[in-house]
């Protein structure tokens, strides 16, 4: 059977994890390629690097990065952040990543979505979209939040899905960095409404947390950062622990 | 020991070059008929859509060699799916080497399949030291239909053939590129197959 997912993020800024990573065990914490192979040897079932670099300029670093995760990785893995042509895809895609994640250049320009999966196939594109809760609708946000758009979340995601994205990773704002939990009601829905897998981001604090995101979310992966960078939850207790809650997860 | 990967532009090769370096082997991308005859081991990788890969084999006559070769040949993934008789996607006719076709997932899950899933009833020498019920990971909207040249068996809607095998012809549904250890330990058994038929 098909297992759910659990896949740390790391945050990646001039080729370097950034967001107080506390791996005291490891010779250079901010080693995005060292930190990678802890996380797969640790069971991690896929991993996200989001590039938070200003610059063009820097983002460039990101390329050798990609290789140095693909020789060294054994694991799938997605990397999103400042993608907005089929050319950036073709160049990640061609250096060993698996998927690419694009968020802000859908929203500005949809016919992305199409362009990529016509030339990559949908299963390499993923969909990223940030929304926040405001009286009781869920409004698409761009800028990690800062700037909210005309876009409702179902809406939208189901245009994503038409438009051939082959995964919707959403992140809920109104729960990021809460670590009170996903916002398991929004996921479940667009669980149900859509028929591609959802990854669940934003608020994991405890165990409990990814179990409801299965569960009630329905989601199909569970997406974290500071959890696991910080140690607070260890990827092979979580899976024991989601594996004694019934739910199927990769040992 | 020479390893090819045939190149016919489908993407994603280099996540095989560098599982294959982990093992310690080299492989060389090439479409050169000549040095994919020679080679002692074939890799027909595939990650893309089925009509215009198939289009791309047959512009440069692949399609013609790949079904003649005698040396362990392992495709992956569309590279598999490309190996049966034909496929829904794009309504497009394949090598026909392995005698079954490859069907759509219907919309009663979720279509693609993305992430891990179990590999069963296990039967080749693909999977020597392979646990019954090891995972692989997967990333696919279409399936090989059971068939008697099965060697492995999934279940996703359906129990459905994850990896076939006729003659030195081997093909997987998964990246064992991308399948952490249990994955390395398959390219590595296929590169220790011998002969040639």
């Amino acid at each position: 059977m098909l297992t759910k997912r659990i896949t740390p993020c790391l945050d990646i800024k001039n080729g370097r994890t950034v967001k107080g990573i506390n791996f005291l065990d490891l010779r250079d914490a901010g080693d995005p390629v060292e930190l990678a192979e802890f996380y797969a040897k640790n069971g991690a079932d896929e991993l996200v690097f989001l590039d938070i670099s200003a610059t063009e300029e820097k983002r460039k670093t990101l390329v050798n990065l990609v290789l140095q995760v693909a020789e060294k990785v054994n694991i799938p893995f997605t990397v999103g952040g400042g993608i907005s042509s089929v050319k950036d895809v073709d160049v990640l895609l061609q250096c060993g990543a698996d998927k690419v994640s694009i968020n802000s250049s859908a929203v500005k320009r949809p016919e992305l979505i199409n362009e990529l999966s016509a030339k990559f196939g949908n299963q390499c594109v993923v969909v990223a979209i940030d929304a926040k809760q405001i009286d009781g609708e869920w409004i698409v946000h761009l800028v990690g939040g800062k700037e909210a758009t005309k876009l409702h979340l179902f809406t939208w995601a189901k245009e994503v899905e038409k438009r051939g994205a082959g995964e919707i990773l959403f992140t809920s704002m109104n729960h990021d960095g809460t670590k009170n939990g996903f916002a398991n009601e929004a996921l479940s829905r667009l669980s149900q409404e859509l028929n591609i897998p959802i990854i669940a981001s934003g608020g994991a604090g405890t165990k409990e947390h990814f179990s409801a995101a299965f569960k009630e979310g329905k989601a199909d992966a569970a997406l974290a950062a500071s959890v696991f960078h910080f140690k607070e939850i260890a990827i092979p207790d979580l899976k024991r622990f989601l594996s004694k809650e019934g739910i199927l997860v990769r040992k | 020991m020479k390893i090819v990967i045939i190149d016919y532009g489908a993407g994603n090769i280099q996540s095989i070059k560098f599982a294959l370096q982990r093992l310690d082997f080299e492989a060389t991308l090439t479409a050169n008929a000549e040095e994919i005859r020679q080679a002692d081991k074939v890799i027909f990788p595939g990650v893309g859509e089925a009509s215009s890969a198939m289009k791309k084999l047959k512009s440069t006559g692949l399609d013609q060699l790949i079904p003649l070769l005698t040396q362990p040949v392992l495709g992956i993934c569309l590279g598999m799916q490309l190996m049966c008789l034909h496929t829904e996607e794009g309504n497009t006719t394949g090598l026909k080497i392995f005698n079954t076709i490859i069907k759509r997932f219907s919309n009663q899950v979720k279509v693609p399949q993305i992430g891990w899933n179990q590999i069963s009833e296990l039967e080749s020498n693909l999977f020597n030291e392979i646990a019954e019920n090891e995972f692989m990971y997967l990333v696919h909207s279409f399936y090989a239909e059971s068939c008697p040249e099965m060697i492995a068996q999934t279940h996703y809607e359906l129990d459905y053939a994850s990896a076939l095998r006729k003659n030195n012809f081997y093909g997987v549904q998964f990246h064992p590129e991308k399948s952490s250890k249990a994955g390395e330990k398959i390219l590595d058994n296929f590169l220790k197959l011998e002969g040639r038929t």
